[in-house]
């Protein structure tokens, strides 16, 4: 996005996204209130509302009336869909723009990848 | 902080109870009353303390009024206050001249740097009588703050460190719950714990009573974030007037290749400027598009945010910084 200099609001939506794409936040589970999150957080309960506005929007979160916000089923797969879509422009991109600056090739790219691949996956057993 | 465990009406209470309360509280409650001015003058003899101001605070918002010393503040706030008659030009409260109006002045309160308390009651005494002034007074919470900032109820303001003086304003600006309550520099002399401890209480009583709170403070970093409106004044005059928000994505400071820095910052509106041999980084006011960001990047310009306080700082300075 920006590199960092996002307002707070959509600092705090792509926080909620993030807790649901890691399963943090399920599906039908209730987040803290826009309150909540003012007083726990230090900010305004306005930009607390901005962010979960933009959430209903996009269908990530609901709100029952009276309840609260819930994280929408189904939230997960559509952020991850989005996110996919979005990895390659965000993403790679970037790298291959800067690995033909600096005359990196993109096979020493893809090894390097592959490389990191197998230390992550070995790590990780 | 002490107030979130040792208020017994919250304690335990079901979240999604609380959730659906703090909606209800939000959506049914009047959300205090706003602030019009329309031309305000102010002058002192032939200082011109004001100079025709147009400006408006929303209500149910809490508003940064922030400007550097001299620029106006106090003396907008004491306008609005009814403590003093704008020389020309016109203040409404709530849609109301608050000048004189006995119905209104209950409801709108200013704490002061002083604090303006009473020096030969106790503090006790200070609070039961400010409370018989204030229709909307909570002696619950003045309790709990007068704890949290450990005021002794039976010490009177004058044995005070001027810290816990403005402490006890604040405890009694909180309180009070004023549908219009101006904080004027009310933290002057509190430590940091105390100011965090300060914002926390007005936050956590804001959201559950929700007022119009304008807030003067020259400690912008620390309050920005509570903030939903800004208003900047300088030298009399408004100098901006924004939601926080947007004002802050209205700043960009760019980082990188001189050259290419002077080329990204050339026909725009450049607040500041710093070089360090060939890399330099211009401080950039008003919104840039997203071609514009996809172009910087591109460029190798790095693209960071502006703090308000930069902001502010940059927007405010005097000619020796320019």
């Amino acid at each position: 996005m920006f590199d960092g200099r996002d307002p707070v609001y959509l600092q705090i939506a792509d926080q909620i996204r993030d807790d649901v794409l890691r399963g943090d936040l399920a599906e039908e589970q209730q987040v803290m209130s826009t309150t909540q999150y003012a007083t726990t957080f230090r900010i305004n309960p306005a930009t607390a509302a901005k962010a979960f506005a933009e959430l209903v929007d996009e269908g990530v979160l609901y709100k029952r009336r009276g309840i609260g916000m819930f994280v929408a089923t189904g939230a997960r797969e559509r952020l991850l869909a989005q996110r996919r879509e979005s990895f390659f422009v965000d993403v790679v991109d970037p790298v291959a723009d800067q690995a033909r600056v600096l005359g990196i090739s993109l096979e020493e790219v893809v090894a390097r990848l592959r490389a990191t691949r197998g230390d992550r996956s070995e790590a990780g057993r | 902080m002490s107030g979130a465990t040792s208020d017994p009406t919250r304690a335990g209470a079901d979240p999604a109870a609380r959730a659906a309360a703090d909606d209800e509280v939000r959506t049914t409650t009047p959300e205090g009353l706003g602030v019009t001015a329309r031309n305000l003058t102010v002058r002192y003899g032939r200082t011109v303390a004001l100079g025709g101001v147009d400006l408006d605070v929303r209500p149910g918002t809490i508003t940064g009024l922030l400007g550097r010393n001299g620029s106006g503040k106090t003396t907008l706030a004491s306008v609005v206050a009814s403590f003093q008659r704008p020389s020309a030009g016109a203040v409404l409260v709530g849609g109301e001249d608050p000048w004189e109006n006995e119905a209104l002045a209950p409801h709108v309160l200013l704490v002061r740097e002083s604090g303006d308390v009473l020096d030969d009651l106790r503090v006790d005494e200070n609070v039961d009588f400010f409370a018989g002034a204030r229709p909307s007074f909570s002696h619950e919470v003045a309790g709990r703050l007068l704890d949290t900032f450990e005021i002794d109820p039976r010490t009177r303001p004058r044995r005070l460190s001027r810290g816990k003086r403005s402490a006890l304003g604040i405890t009694l600006g909180i309180a009070a719950r004023a549908p219009l309550t101006i904080l004027d520099e009310v933290h002057l002399g509190l430590d940091a714990p105390s100011r965090y401890a300060f914002y926390d209480a007005l936050l956590e009583d804001y959201v559950a009573h929700p007022r119009t709170i304008v807030i003067s403070s020259h400690l912008i970093d620390e309050v920005e974030r509570l903030l939903e409106d800004v208003l900047v004044l300088d030298h009399g005059t408004v100098l901006l007037s924004s939601d926080a928000e947007s004002l802050r994505s209205q700043g960009l400071a760019v980082t990188g290749p001189r050259a290419a820095v002077e080329r990204f910052a050339a026909g725009r509106r450049v607040l500041g400027r710093q070089a360090l041999g060939g890399t330099a980084q211009v401080t950039i006011l008003g919104r840039v598009d997203d071609d514009a960001v996809g172009a910087a990047r591109a460029a190798g310009l790095e693209l960071g945010p502006v703090p308000l306080q930069d902001l502010f700082v940059h927007l405010t300075a005097g000619k020796e910084q320019r």
